[in-house]
């Protein structure tokens, strides 16, 4: 029997710079929820249980508004770049050489790293150069070139660790290469391009700065909402909106992996 | 993989179809949205502000044919690159952001350091939990994080009462708009980013390396020193790029945490662009950023191939 | 450090009883190096070595043998300060070094998986050990040449684990491992990644490298053909105990149990009781029928239920009854012939419901065989051949 030392249990350093690290991570974020349900308007003097910033938040037209802006741009944003980044993975990982190939994987992985300030700008002076009217359309072609690098680097690393031999089975079978690419390779590399959908949908939802460059009168996104509210002060309605958002990234997520142990009981029942 | 029974032509002109079209979608989407975009901030670097729709000068048009471009090759000038290596703001914002960036790395690679490796040495079965509790933050939105910290750190905000409760500090001490501010919140923003590439390394580690370290006479630490850190170089390397680069170009945490007597980079050019209107200065301080930072970003994608598995 | 006999180190032909007497002459000349006292290793509930005893003597070739998950391997991490015992102690040249770490222990390990820095090149591995020493760089650089040849690597030093191949790491580890010149050195399944040819090679290899070194080895395998062919001794390990040590001519010419008889090589086993037992000769009456008399001796009265061993190349494959005789002697018809090559594998159904296998040497090349499947044969094996084995 090989027992690796890590199998025992951690040594004690592992477990402190874990928990402390977790600790710093998830503090800030407990405390601004339990202050969502402060009854107080100040915001660091508690003033009891209370779900009036909830109300608050429930009659906040603008910001109501804004929230749907974004759930759309989100969603049709990470749509769009799950697609192109799935493509640009399987071309970078399948497409074997081809010219201008370190050109292309430069332009895929360089909006990863690019200053989203820069990225920004660049945007608007095209869309400008372009004449076109800037707004809800505008946003969401601009989150598809900042996100879809992040779904090609996902799927990517899927696509690396595929058992090719399963491919090169189907083919051998005499399927054509387009339906192995959609009866089997996209199947098996689901998961990661649902991941990079999800990845997709929080780097678009949680921007604020390329939207800011490229969005014009009439598309106000959640983010650019928050940030003129937060840059007026601190205020508890503030607390409540992020504790909403909170609780949906954890329903999400529970859901995710829930989703994600039926696949796998499935798969076991059928092996 | 041709089958070797069923190769006829019609077969294989179409496979050439489907993996020119595989690689020219999203090769055409990045020109056109993420490489001529860069071309025309350069382009109106190089151009005059004017009150005019676009607000500066020279517009290219195309439709006055070649005297056209030659007028518009001559408009094309250097002004903005002299204005912003001329005044002082400018220089000393990019330094500020340099400087913030390399020690907010430097904190980040402290920190992130021993959480990576705590989660890479913990049981196999915790490991996909406890990665996915570094990145979970990261997906509740970004503003709400750094707001999180203007709750804690404002005078008579948690950080405040904490201290004086203990009785370390007998006043409230001002935390936001500092620098100590702009870094707290950059550290925790980015640490996902720093983790997640440093575990990825760390855990491909063959754990019976350390063991012959050991059995070859290297203590504990040396053994660190001298195997775990050199073979989680590329995880070093990738976490350190993957956050300098875009911190240096940060915008929303000096400007929510930070005081407004010192900028960064970041907040200059947005001033310029939507508080001045100056779009050739902007545009030109956005080149510049690029220019500073060219050298980490070819590097990043070095490693980031490299990491990938490309050639 | 005691000095033996040079021609001792082989010590394969002592018979069974004799080094365990007390005061014999090999336990006077030679100190065990290393001794495990009563040493227990427990992960949760799971008891992976159970209060083990074992002495490794000076300059001897000592395999850990046994089946996966049989604490072999445990044994020896222990050994190299990788595990700590849950109980008993370890000495090394008479000193406890339960409590030392492994980086102070005089003893060296080549991993199963050769655990090659790979961001270090040939030299910078084998050099790694020396360097935590603080031995002089001039030093370091002879030893390393030294050792890079005595694995026959000469030129290789600038390479990086991933330029050589499987071969060549597997002698970079050793050349690593060897460099230290540990008092001694452990082999965790040295050659479980190498293919048969090279494998074999790799054996006369090692065996040579310890003689001419002189040192202490401690292999651990799975493979009995290796461990027989490499070891002065071998210990058997079944579920964290030792079922037996001793030369691999003992271990398999007079295991000690069943289970030790039926893990090294193939085996036929008869149940029966013994009917009568003198100096030199026992008979035993066989469950399924027939009589079994071996010349093995046995303190088991009449009556004891015991089973008697037989290997399949000491039996005797008959197509005619003219030898047939009350003793040893079974008819049956033969169900399956193995052609190995050398040899071939009879696997034969006797008349009393036993099966039985005949393993018989192809001196000729066969224009046609004794017998084939279906023929019916007559087996029998002479007195010396049988063991009896009372556990």
């Amino acid at each position: 029997m090989r027992s690796r030392s890590g199998i025992g249990g951690m040594s004690r350093f592992n477990v402190t710079s874990v928990a402390l690290g977790l600790a710093f991570l998830y503090l800030p974020i407990a405390i601004l929820v339990i202050y969502s349900f402060n009854a107080s308007r100040l915001v660091t003097v508690w003033g009891g249980w209370s779900t009036r910033w909830y109300v608050a938040l429930l009659h906040d037209q603008a910001m109501l508004e804004a929230a749907w802006t974004s759930l759309r741009i989100a969603a049709l944003s990470a749509t769009a770049a799950s697609v192109l980044g799935t493509l640009a993975a399987v071309a970078l990982v399948r497409a074997g050489r081809f010219r201008g190939r370190t050109m292309f994987s430069g332009m895929v992985y360089a909006p990863l790293v690019m200053p989203e300030v820069i990225t920004g700008l660049s945007l608007l002076l095209l869309f400008v150069a372009l004449d076109a009217a800037r707004g809800f359309w505008t946003v969401t072609i601009a989150h598809t070139t900042v996100t879809l690098s992040f779904v090609t680097v996902v799927v990517q690393s899927r696509l690396l660790s595929f058992d090719r031999s399963l491919e090169e089975a189907a083919m051998d079978l005499g399927c054509p290469p387009l339906k192995t690419f959609l009866t089997v390779t996209l199947p098996l590399i689901f998961p990661a391009v649902a991941a990079g959908w999800m990845l997709a949908f929080t780097l678009s939802f949680d921007d604020l700065v390329i939207a800011t460059f490229s969005t014009g009168p009439g598309a106000t996104t959640l983010p650019m909402r928050i940030y003129s509210e937060v840059r007026l002060g601190v205020k508890p309605e503030i607390n409540a909106i992020c504790t909403i958002m909170i609780a949906m990234v954890a329903v999400g997520v529970v859901a995710a992996s829930l989703l994600a142990k039926r696949g796998e009981l499935a798969k076991a029942r059928a092996a | 993989m041709t089958h070797a029974g069923t190769p006829p032509r019609r077969d294989k002109s179409r496979r050439d179809w489907g993996r020119r079209l595989v690689i020219l979608i999203p090769a055409v989407w990045l020109a056109v949205f993420f490489l001529v975009p860069c071309l025309i901030v350069l382009k109106i670097s190089l151009s005059q502000t004017a009150i005019a729709q676009p607000p500066y000068v020279p517009v290219l048009d195309l439709a006055a044919g070649w005297p056209g471009l030659r007028d518009f090759i001559a408009g094309l000038s250097l002004d903005s690159y002299k204005l912003i290596g001329s005044d002082w703001l400018y220089l000393t914002s990019y330094l500020r952001s340099l400087s913030i960036a390399a020690l907010s790395t430097f904190i980040l690679l402290l920190i992130g350091y021993p959480l990576a490796y705590g989660i890479a040495r913990a049981p196999r079965r915790l490991q996909p939990f406890l990665v996915m509790a570094v990145f979970l933050p990261f997906l509740t939105a970004f503003l709400i994080r750094i707001y999180a910290w203007i709750n804690i750190l404002q005078r008579e905000g948690l950080l405040n009462d904490m201290l004086i409760a203990l009785g370390i500090v007998g006043e409230p001490l001002v935390w936001l708009a500092t620098d100590t501010a702009v870094i707290v919140g950059i550290v925790y923003s980015y640490l996902p980013f720093m983790v997640l590439p440093l575990y990825a390394s760390l855990e491909k580690m063959d754990e019976s390396l350390i063991e012959a370290a050991a059995d070859l006479g290297a203590p504990q630490w040396k053994a660190f020193w001298l195997i775990t850190v050199p073979l989680s170089a590329s995880g070093i390397f990738a976490g350190a790029l993957l956050c300098f680069i875009p911190i240096a170009g940060e915008f929303v945490i000096p400007d929510l945490l930070g005081g407004s007597d010192a900028l960064m980079i970041g907040q200059t050019l947005w001033t310029e662009f939507f508080q001045n209107k100056d779009w050739p200065v902007a545009s030109a301080v956005a080149i510049a950023l690029l220019i500073v930072l060219l050298a980490p970003i070819l590097i990043y994608q070095h490693v980031q191939m490299r990491a990938l598995g490309d050639r | 450090m005691a000095q033996r006999n040079p021609g001792d180190t082989g010590s394969a032909g002592e018979p069974p009883g004799l080094a365990a007497l007390p005061g014999s002459w090999d336990e006077l000349v030679a100190r065990p190096l290393v001794q495990f006292e009563s040493v227990s290793k427990r992960f949760g509930n799971f008891v992976a070595v159970e209060r083990l005893s074992l002495d490794i003597r000076e300059r001897e070739f000592f395999a850990l043998l046994g089946p996966s998950g049989c604490g072999k391997t445990t044994l020896l991490r222990m050994l190299a300060g990788f595990e700590q015992p849950s109980e008993g102690r370890i000495l090394l040249d008479g000193v406890d070094i339960s409590d030392v770490p492994p980086h102070r222990r005089p003893v060296n390990m080549m991993f199963q998986s050769y655990a090659l820095f790979p961001h270090l090149t040939v030299e910078g591995n084998v050099a790694f050990g020396l360097r935590q020493d603080g031995m002089p760089k001039p030093e370091i650089a002879a030893r390393v040449r030294e050792m890079l040849a005595l694995v026959k690597l000469d030129g290789f030093g600038a390479r990086r684990p991933h330029q050589l191949s499987g071969g060549q790491r597997q002698r970079v580890a050793l050349a690593r491992a060897l460099a230290k010149r540990p008092r001694v050195l452990l082999l965790d399944e040295p050659m479980s990644a190498l293919d048969r040819k090279l494998r074999e090679d790799t054996r006369f290899e090692l065996m040579e490298l310890q003689d001419k070194l002189g040192l202490t080895f401690v292999i651990v395998t799975h493979d009995q053909e290796e461990a027989m062919t490499v070891a002065d001794r071998i210990g058997v390990m079944n579920a964290g105990r030792l079922a037996q040590v001793a030369t691999p001519s003992d271990i398999y010419e007079h295991p000690n149990s069943r289970w030790v008889a039926d893990f090294i090589g193939d085996v036929n086993l008869f149940e029966g009781r013994v009917v009568s037992s003198g100096l030199g000769h026992t008979v035993i009456e066989s469950e399924a029928g027939g009589r079994l008399l071996v010349t093995h001796p046995t303190d088991a009265s009449a009556g004891t239920a015991v089973t008697v061993a037989v290997r399949p190349e000491k039996v005797r494959i008959d197509t005619s009854a003219s030898r047939v005789s009350d003793e040893n002697c079974f008819a049956g018809r033969v169900v399956e012939v193995g052609y190995l090559g050398g040899v071939s594998i009879y696997k034969v159904a006797l008349d009393n419901g036993l099966r039985m296998k005949a393993t018989v040497a192809n001196r000729t090349r066969p224009v046609e065989r004794p017998a084939g499947a279906g023929d019916r044969v007559w087996l029998s094996f002479p007195p010396e051949a049988g063991v009896v084995l009372l556990r």
